[in-house]
């Protein structure tokens, strides 16, 4: 049994994992959007940090049965698994949306695994880098590969990487202007790692703060 | 000269973040923080800032929408949308309404670039 996100992350260093993400996504969104030439509406991130069993149910209970996901693993100082998911009803139109509407139904579909791939690859390289980055660490990041199926496929992808792993379960819609299409990521951290990230938060909220945190709140 | 500067984000980590900047650059300047836009609001009408940083991506009401309700109301403000999400729809939304558009994370360079200027609008320097 998993402890409650709150009692492994303080209020803060989910704050700081919650801006991490936005950030992440936001860089994300800048370089899906040169790609599809569409605007790329976001949600705000909300971040929870869950079991296997809970994020499987947390995807049930949100979306489609299917769906298409992208995973990639990265290792450095913490060691895990991103991925990218979305209803794969959407698939085909997310490939459309990069690649144009000239191509005929037979061309997209040739082309769809390799779209998703990509796609996966800008997002989850965004949101993994622009975290490394303000936490002051590398990740050496894998290549994507895709999968298709439901909750349990994603995150039992095998072989499995890790005892024991935590989902560090990021929500957030990402859609293309008029096209709807909805994704979610979420990140897999075994407990050894989740205990580095939150040094590594605890770090940089304290590099944030040195000179603000004499400021009360609502005062000068 | 001092001014008041509300800094408008959900998340405490940005704000540090932003009054860090602003504190390096004006230490002596009021610092006013609030979560969202309703909580903004309350400090609008209590505390008149002159300068308002606004987070786009928040819950309730966006950063984008604020900014273009703050303008309207308070002429004399001084509006700056502060994100990430650096795509040219946003950036131009934030330009219509009569917002700055800075980028997250926020430099000191950047601040400083649209401070100078809120503070040449109070003075009338500049139309």
């Amino acid at each position: 049994m998993t402890p409650p996100a709150a009692s492994i992350l303080t209020e803060m260093e989910l704050d700081a994992l919650t801006e991490l993400v936005n950030l992440g996504v936001s860089n994300a969104a800048h370089s899906l959007r040169e790609l599809v030439r569409e605007e790329i509406l976001l949600s705000v991130p909300r971040v929870t940090i869950v079991t296997r069993e809970e994020a499987i149910k947390n995807l049930g209970e949100r979306d489609a049965k299917r769906l298409v996901g992208v995973h990639q693993d990265f290792d450095g100082d913490i060691a895990g698994r991103a991925l990218l998911l979305f209803p794969e009803t959407k698939s085909l139109e997310l490939v459309r949306a990069i690649v144009g509407s000239d191509l005929s139904l037979d061309e997209i579909i040739e082309l769809e695994q390799e779209a998703l791939a990509e796609t996966g690859n800008i997002i989850l390289n965004a949101c993994l880098a622009t975290m490394a980055n303000n936490l002051g660490r590398t990740l050496k990041i894998s290549l994507p590969e895709v999968l298709h199926g439901g909750g349990t496929e994603f995150f039992y992808v095998k072989p499995p990487p890790y005892v024991d792993d935590n989902i560090l379960f990021s929500y957030i819609n990402f859609s293309v202007r008029q096209r709807n299409i909805t994704g979610y990521i979420a990140m897999l951290l075994d407990l050894p790692s989740l205990a580095a990230l939150k040094n590594l938060l605890a770090a940089l909220i304290e590099r944030t703060g040195n000179r603000a945190v004499a400021v009360p709140p609502n005062g000068n | 000269m001092t001014y008041k500067v509300l800094i408008v984000d959900d998340s405490k980590l940005a704000r540090m973040s932003i009054i860090k900047a602003l504190s390096a650059l004006h230490p002596d300047w009021t610092r006013i923080e609030a979560a969202d836009a309703d909580e903004a609001l309350l400090q609008i009408t209590e505390r008149h800032p002159d300068i308002v940083l606004l987070d786009f991506n928040m819950p309730g009401k966006d950063g984008l929408t604020f900014a273009a309700e703050l303008r309207q109301q308070h002429s004399n403000m001084s509006v700056a949308v502060i994100s990430a999400n650096r795509q040219m729809e946003v950036i131009r939304r934030a330009q219509a309404v009569g917002a700055a558009f800075l980028a997250k994370p926020l430099t000191e360079e950047a601040l400083a670039g649209f401070l100078d200027a809120a503070v040449k609008k109070r003075n009338g320097t500049v139309p």
